[in-house]
C-alpha cells in the first residue's frame, strides 16, 4: 500500500479552479518532484495534502486511511509536515523556539537537526526576523523536521535563494530523504528539480499533464509539458 | 494626605490597574482582539465572589478559590463560542461582539443586584496599614495588590517565554495558519489565552471589590483604565503594562489631591497627552509580544 | 466579449425609490397639521435615531472606523445649544450652529484618536467621550451632574415649538442623509472604499488617506451633535450622564448592525425596528438593554450582513445607488470582490 494516495481531488482558490481532478500514489521512502508554471496549482495541492486548504471533491489516503478533512495540526500528529512556500517563521520566536514549537518525539531531536543544517546552530538564540534568505530556508525545513514526519512536503524550495544557499538546502534534504522520509517537492528549477526526485510531475493548469523517472523522460518532452505546448489549437479558458 | 502619600497611593492603585490590564494585554497580544467586555467580566467576577462568599459563609479570598476556574471556564467558552466566530468576520466583528456582551454583562447585573453598592470584606486587610510617619501611611490591601500584580504579571513573562504552551501561544499570535502547519491546535491555544485573561479578570475584580465598593454600572470604566495603563506603558509589552498603571495611577491620585473631582480626569488627560506626543507610548513592543 | 456593456449608476428600481422617498418627506412635512404633538414628539425621536444610525453605519461601515464614543459629539450638540442660548439665540438657530460645532470639535479630536487603530481607536472615542462628560460635570455653569434644561423656546406656545422641532429634524435628516449619500458616490466614498480594503495600498496609490478618513469622521460628528442638539430640543432637559452615555453607542450599533453595515438602507431599517422596540419596552431599561445586547452579538456572528445586507445578497435589490451596476452582461452588481487568503491560511472554501 502506499503511503500516500491522492484521488481526483478538486480545489477551489477562491473563485479560481487551482487544482482539477488530480491523482497520484506516493510510496514511502520515495522522492517526488512537482513542477510546473506559475498558478499551476502546485502549491494548493501541497496546502491541500497538509490540511490548510479544503479540498471540493475527491479524497486523500495517508496509510490507507482517509484524511481528506482532517484539520491541518492533527495531520502533523500522523507524520505530515508541509514548508510553506515563503517559508513562514514565526518571526518574534528564536531559530531555537522556532524548532522546539513543532517538536515531537522521533528521530529528529533539536540536536540531530541542528548537525542536518550547520547554518543554524550559531544563529540559535536569534531571533527569525533578523536571519538570511538561506538560514530562513534551512530553520524552516528543519522546523518541519523536528515533526518528524513520514511525508515531507516543501513549496517552492529554491525561490529567493542565493546558489550558495540551494547548494546547502539540498545537500541537507539529502540527508532527509537518506533517513528514509518520504519528500514531496515543488521546485522552480528544473535541472534541480530533475537532479533531487526519483519521479517528476509536472502540472498545467490544475491538472497532471506528465509523470515519470526523471532520467527516461526526454527534456523536450518536460518542456512541452511545462508550457503546454503539445496540445493542439488554444487552450480552453 | 499628603503628596507623598498621595503617590504611594497612586503607585499601588497602578497594581490594581496592571491587574486588569494584563488580560486585556494577553487578549490583544495573541488574537488581536481588544475585548470590550473585559471591565464586565471582571466586574461579574467581583459579584459571583460577593454570592460565593455570602452562601457559603466564605472570606472573598476563598470565594476566588472557587470562582477562578468558573472565570477561567467563561473565558474559554467565550471563545470557543463567541470570539472564534467572530474572528472569522474580519476585525470589527469581535469588537461588536465584545460590545454587545458588555451590554448584555452589564444591564444583566443592574437587573439582578440593582444599583446598590456593595463591597468584599478583606477583613483586616481592609484598614491595615504601615504608619511610617505622622503624615505618611501604606495601606496594606494596596501592597498586597501590587504584590499580586507582579507577581502575576511575571508568571505570565515566564509562562509565555519559557513553557511549551507559552511557545505556542506566541507562535499563534505571529500566525495562526502557520501554527496549526506545524501542530498547534490553534483554537485550542486562542481558547485558554482567553481563559487565562478572564480569571486574571476575576482576580482584579476580587481586589477591585475589597478596595472600594462596587456597582453594576462599574465595568466599562475599568475597561477604560486598563486600556489606558495598556497605552500609556506601550502596546505589547507586558511589564510596561505595569508601568503604564502606575503613571495612571499616580495621575489619579495626585489630580485628586488637587481637586477631587479631577481625579479620574486626570488619568484620561494623561492618557491623552500620551497619545499626542508618543503615541507609541513609554515602551514600544519589541522582544517578547505580549 | 462583446461592447454594448453599460456601466450605470441608477437603476430602474433606485430611480423609483428616489422619487418615493421624495414624496414620503414631503408627506411627512404635513404631519403637524394632521397629528398632535405626542406624534411629532415620537416621530422627532425617531428620525434623532435614523440620523444616528446613518452616522454610524458611515464611520463603521463605509469607513471602518468603530467607534464607542460618538456620545460625545452628541452631547456637545445638546450642550452647544444651551451655551448659545445662554447668550441670546435662537434656539433652532442653535441647533445648526451646535452641529457644526461638533464637527469643528472633531478636528483636534480626530488629530489625537487617529493615531489609533482598530479596537484602540473604539476605546480611544469612549476615552475622549468621557472626558467631555466629566468636564461637563464639573463645570456649574453647565449645570454640572444635575444637567440643565433648555428655557429659550419657551418664547414659542408648546404646539407650535412641537411643530417647529419636528421641522427641524426633519430637514436635519433629509440634508444629512443626501449629504452623505452624495458623499459616498463621490470621490471621498471610493477613496474610503479603497481605504477599507488595503489602506497601504491606497495609500501608495496617492488616496489621501488621513483627509479622507478626517473629513468622514467630521461628517459624522456633525450628525451627531445635530442629533444631540435636536434631542436637547425635543426633550427640553438633558443630563451628562445621559447624553454622554454609552448606551447612545449601543443603540446605533444596534441599529446598523440589524439593519445592515455597509449598506445604505440597512440602517433606517434598524432604526425603525429600534424605534418600534423602544415605543414597546420603554419601562424596564435594563432587560431591553440586555436584549439589545444579546441581538447585537447574535447578529454579528450569524447575519452579519444584517436584514438588509441579507436581502441584497438574496435578491440583489439596491435601492439607494451608491455603487455600480453592469448592464448589457449578466446583471451583475460591482462590489464584493473575493478576499484574497495567502497559502497556507486556513481556509474553508
Amino acid at each position: 500500500m502506499s503511503l500516500l494516495e491522492v484521488s481526483d481531488l478538486d480545489v477551489r482558490h477562491g473563485l479560481l479552479q487551482a487544482v482539477r481532478g488530480v491523482s497520484f500514489e506516493l510510496d514511502e521512502g520515495e522522492t517526488l518532484a512537482l513542477v510546473g508554471a506559475n498558478g499551476a496549482g502546485k502549491s494548493t495541492l501541497l496546502s491541500a495534502i497538509a490540511g490548510a486548504h479544503r479540498p471540493n471533491g475527491g479524497t486523500i489516503r495517508l496509510d490507507g486511511r482517509p484524511i481528506t478533512n482532517l484539520p491541518a495540526h492533527r495531520r502533523v500528529g500522523i507524520g505530515i509536515a508541509l514548508v510553506p512556500e515563503g517559508r513562514r517563521l514565526f518571526q518574534s520566536l528564536t531559530v531555537e523556539e522556532n524548532l522546539l514549537v513543532a517538536g515531537r518525539p522521533g528521530y529528529w531531536t533539536l540536536e540531530r537537526v541542528l548537525e542536518a543544517f550547520p547554518l543554524l546552530p550559531p544563529r540559535r538564540g536569534h531571533r527569525a526576523a533578523t536571519l538570511s534568505g538561506g538560514e530562513r530556508q534551512a530553520t524552516a525545513i528543519a522546523r518541519a523536521l523536528m515533526s518528524n514526519p513520514r511525508l515531507l512536503l516543501l513549496d517552492e524550495v529554491s525561490l529567493g535563494l542565493a546558489p550558495a544557499a540551494i547548494e546547502d538546502v539540498y545537500r541537507s534534504l539529502a540527508r532527509v530523504t537518506d533517513a528514509g522520509t518520504t519528500v514531496l517537492l515543488v521546485e522552480q528549477d528544473l535541472t534541480r528539480a530533475l537532479g533531487f526526485a526519483r519521479r517528476v510531475m509536472c502540472m498545467l493548469e490544475g491538472r497532471i499533464v506528465l509523470e515519470g523517472d526523471p532520467a527516461a523522460l526526454a527534456r523536450e518532452q518536460i518542456t512541452e509539458a511545462y508550457f503546454g505546448l503539445a496540445r493542439t489549437g488554444a487552450p480552453s479558458r | 494626605m499628603t503628596w507623598v502619600n498621595a503617590v504611594i497611593e497612586g503607585i499601588l492603585l497602578g497594581g490594581l490597574y496592571a491587574l486588569f490590564a494584563c488580560g486585556l494585554s494577553l487578549m490583544f497580544g495573541v488574537m488581536r482582539i481588544i475585548n470590550l467586555a473585559h471591565g464586565d467580566l471582571a466586574l461579574l467576577g467581583t459579584f459571583m465572589i460577593m454570592v460565593v462568599s455570602q452562601h457559603l459563609g466564605l472570606s472573598p479570598f476563598a470565594a476566588l478559590v472557587i470562582v477562578l476556574p468558573g472565570a477561567a471556564a467563561v473565558g474559554y467558552a467565550l471563545q470557543m463560542g463567541i470570539l472564534q466566530r467572530g474572528m472569522r468576520g474580519g476585525e470589527l466583528a469581535p469588537l461588536l461582539a465584545t460590545f454587545g456582551l458588555s451590554v448584555v454583562i452589564g444591564n444583566l447585573l443592574l437587573e439582578i443586584f440593582s444599583a446598590d453598592t456593595h463591597s468584599l470584606s478583606a477583613g483586616a486587610l481592609t484598614t491595615a496599614s504601615w504608619q511610617i510617619s505622622s503624615q505618611l501611611s501604606i495601606p496594606a490591601l494596596g501592597v498586597l495588590i501590587f504584590a499580586v500584580a507582579v507577581l502575576v504579571l511575571g508568571g505570565l513573562q515566564l509562562f509565555l517565554s519559557r513553557t511549551s504552551l507559552g511557545r505556542a501561544m506566541r507562535a499563534t499570535a505571529d500566525d495562526p495558519g502557520t501554527a496549526e502547519l506545524v501542530g498547534i491546535n490553534s483554537r485550542r491555544v486562542y481558547a485558554t489565552a482567553s481563559a487565562i485573561a478572564i480569571a486574571s479578570a476575576a482576580l482584579a475584580g476580587m481586589f477591585f471589590g475589597m478596595r472600594s465598593s462596587f456597582d453594576p454600572t462599574l465595568g466599562p470604566a475599568q475597561l477604560i483604565f486598563a486600556f489606558e495603563a495598556v497605552v500609556i506603558g506601550g502596546l505589547g509589552s507586558l511589564w510596561g503594562t505595569l508601568v503604564g498603571g502606575i503613571i495612571l495611577g499616580v495621575a489619579q491620585t495626585v489630580g485628586a489631591q488637587i481637586d477631587p473631582a479631577w481625579s479620574i480626569l486626570s488619568g484620561h488627560i494623561l492618557f491623552l497627552a500620551v497619545l499626542a506626543f508618543r503615541s507609541g507610548g513609554i515602551f514600544t513592543a519589541r522582544e517578547v509580544r505580549v | 466579449m462583446s461592447g454594448g456593456v453599460r456601466v450605470v449608476r441608477w437603476t430602474r428600481l433606485s430611480a423609483a425609490f428616489a422619487v418615493g422617498t421624495g414624496g414620503l418627506l414631503i408627506a411627512l412635512a404635513f404631519v403637524p397639521y394632521a397629528f398632535g404633538p405626542g406624534t411629532t414628539e415620537k416621530l422627532t425621536e425617531l428620525f434623532v435615531l435614523i440620523i444616528l444610525a446613518a452616522m454610524w453605519n458611515a464611520l463603521a461601515g463605509y469607513g471602518g472606523l468603530v467607534s464607542v464614543g460618538q456620545q460625545a459629539f452628541i452631547g456637545i450638540g445638546a450642550y452647544a445649544v444651551i451655551v448659545l442660548t445662554d447668550h441670546g439665540l435662537n434656539g433652532y438657530l442653535a441647533v445648526a450652529l451646535a452641529a457644526l460645532f461638533a464637527g469643528l470639535v472633531s478636528l483636534p479630536t480626530s488629530l489625537l484618536v487617529f493615531r489609533l487603530r482598530g479596537g484602540q481607536f473604539a476605546i480611544g472615542m469612549w476615552v475622549v467621550a468621557e472626558v467631555f462628560r466629566l468636564l461637563v460635570t464639573n463645570d456649574s455653569g453647565l449645570g454640572g451632574g444635575t444637567g440643565r434644561s433648555l428655557s429659550a423656546l419657551n418664547v414659542y406656545a408648546p404646539a407650535d415649538r412641537q411643530a417647529y422641532t419636528y421641522w427641524v429634524a426633519l430637514a436635519a435628516m433629509a440634508l444629512l442623509i443626501i449629504a452623505g449619500f452624495v458623499l459616498l458616490r463621490s470621490r471621498l466614498g471610493a477613496s474610503l472604499q479603497a481605504i477599507r480594503d488595503d489602506e497601504r495600498a491606497a495609500q501608495s496609490l496617492g488616496v489621501p488617506v488621513m483627509r479622507a478618513k478626517r473629513i468622514l469622521f467630521a461628517f459624522a460628528a456633525v450628525g451627531c451633535g445635530a442629533a444631540g442638539a435636536i434631542t436637547m430640543v425635543n426633550t427640553l432637559s438633558v443630563t451628562p450622564d445621559s447624553i454622554f452615555g454609552v448606551q447612545w453607542t449601543a443603540y446605533m450599533i444596534f441599529m446598523v448592525l440589524l439593519g445592515g453595515l455597509g449598506t445604505f438602507e440597512g440602517p433606517v431599517l434598524g432604526a425603525l425596528v429600534l424605534f418600534g422596540i423602544q415605543q414597546e419596552f420603554s419601562d424596564s431599561a435594563s432587560w431591553y438593554l440586555v436584549g439589545l445586547g444579546a441581538v447585537a452579538i447574535a447578529v454579528t456572528l450569524v447575519l452579519p450582513r444584517g436584514l438588509w445586507g441579507a436581502l441584497v445578497d438574496r435578491f440583489g435589490i439596491r435601492l439607494v445607488p451608491v455603487g455600480y451596476t453592469l448592464r448589457g452582461l449578466l446583471a451583475h452588481t460591482a462590489g464584493q470582490p473575493e478576499p484574497e487568503r495567502p497559502v497556507p491560511h486556513m481556509t474553508t472554501t
